[in-house]
């Protein structure tokens, strides 16, 4: 099967052929678990209660979108494999997700700026690709979209309160936007529903009074399969029960 | 078993993490269908990692043994809580939830009626509460905090 580069599917006309692919379902599926097991290294250390419980509920759709297309990805896979197969056992070269989901945790603004630009940049590719002529895509990003659009939101009003919030709120979101910009930057391509994402998180910015940072791409994209050794260290800790006690069942 | 009776056992399984609604009231319970000896049952998620659906296919079978069950998932259309009949959202409001407001198609902030006093002065906490398909609010006339199950 021919790899497809992930910015190539959205727009209309490629939609269609491009989505299918594996390796392109394998880059939306990567994305949502990886950032969801970030997530949820939270759980207990968040802020407060509720942001604890919200970030978990973040992570939880993360991981329902993410099983939704492994599992897709994986009957596309010669010979069939399960979503465990694909999450558990695939070498981290297989992995086609953007490195900025990969990066390790700092502070609580670090995390928001990286759900803020995710949530973005998802939302605008499954609201494209629920009009894909891949009707088992359509359908996921169909149900993703409006997940998304809450996490989108979320990460917005996080974004206001901290850019105009104290000095030091402020300083932290404009560290963590100059730190993770870049690799936002090298997720992006130029079709639609990527020129709509930076629209989006540039009006959320101004509004949160928040400077632009200036593009620069970082290497590597993840989607090429070339990943930082950051995301062997998510991968050992995500795998830790099934590696010790192999094809265990509860 | 004749066939309604059928439809009528599936349809009154409960949801796992809302107990008080039964699946067909909270709108996921898309078909059943009888072919001689043997149902099939389509489902579809609330949220896409909704962890009760293993669960709910598992009480389904249950309810229907020791007919052969077949159940799927579905996922379009995708779920809405549109779909919540008006049993259901009584339901929810009687076990101190607040049923979803319309799914608004422009932006617009409906109130949402405290279900524990009836004011509609309440206020929302979180947009992330005790399960995903829910958000935490409190009431500013009696002070008790609250679930809403959150329009989707």
């Amino acid at each position: 099967m021919p790899s497809t580069r992930c910015e190539d599917g959205p727009d209309a006309g490629t939609a269609g052929a491009a989505a299918s692919d594996r390796i392109y379902l394998l880059g939306l599926a990567d994305d949502a678990l990886i950032a969801s097991h970030r997530l949820s290294e939270w759980v207990a250390r968040a802020p407060d209660l509720e942001e604890d419980i919200a970030l978990a509920n973040i992570a939880l759709d993360l991981l329902g979108q993410a099983r939704m297309l492994l599992g897709y990805a994986g009957e596309l896979t010669d010979p069939v494999l399960t979503e465990d197969d694909l999450a558990y056992l695939r070498p981290a070269d297989e992995f086609r997700n953007a490195v900025l989901v990969e990066r390790p945790n700092g502070d609580f603004a670090v995390t928001i700026v990286r759900l803020l630009l995710l949530a973005a940049y998802q939302y605008e590719l499954y609201a494209g690709l629920r009009t894909a002529a891949d009707a088992r895509l359509a359908a996921i990003a169909a149900k993703s979209v409006k997940e998304v659009a809450y996490h989108r939101d979320h990460a917005r009003l996080w974004t206001l309160r901290l850019g105009s919030g104290t000095a030091e709120s402020r300083r932290r979101m404009e560290t963590a936007l100059a730190a993770e910009w870049p690799w936002f930057c090298a997720l992006l391509g130029d079709d639609r529903a990527d020129r709509s994402c930076r629209h989006w998180v540039a009006e959320v910015l101004g509004t949160a009074t928040l400077e632009l940072p200036e593009d620069r791409v970082a290497t590597p994209s993840g989607r090429d399969g070339v990943h930082t050794p950051d995301l062997d260290a998510i991968l050992a800790e995500m795998r830790e029960v099934t590696a010790a006690h192999p094809g265990a069942t509860w | 078993m004749s066939a309604a009776e059928i439809r009528e056992r599936v349809a009154a399984v409960l949801d796992p993490e809302l107990p008080m609604v039964t699946i067909a009231d909270l709108g996921i319970l898309r078909a059943v269908e009888v072919d001689g000896g043997a149902a099939t049952v389509r489902i579809t998620p609330t949220y896409a990692g909704c962890p009760a659906m293993e669960a709910i296919a598992d009480d389904i079978v249950a309810a229907l043994a020791p007919m052969p069950v077949r159940v799927e998932v579905v996922l379009a259309p995708a779920w809405t809580t549109d779909w919540i009949t008006a049993a259901g959202r009584a339901a929810l409001d009687a076990a101190g939830i607040a049923p979803p407001g319309p799914v608004a198609q422009v932006s617009l902030e409906l109130a949402v009626r405290c279900p524990n006093c009836g004011s509609l002065e309440t206020r929302e906490l979180s947009r992330f509460s005790s399960t995903a398909c829910k958000a935490l609010r409190v009431c500013t006339t009696c002070r008790e905090p609250f679930d809403q199950v959150k329009p989707l």
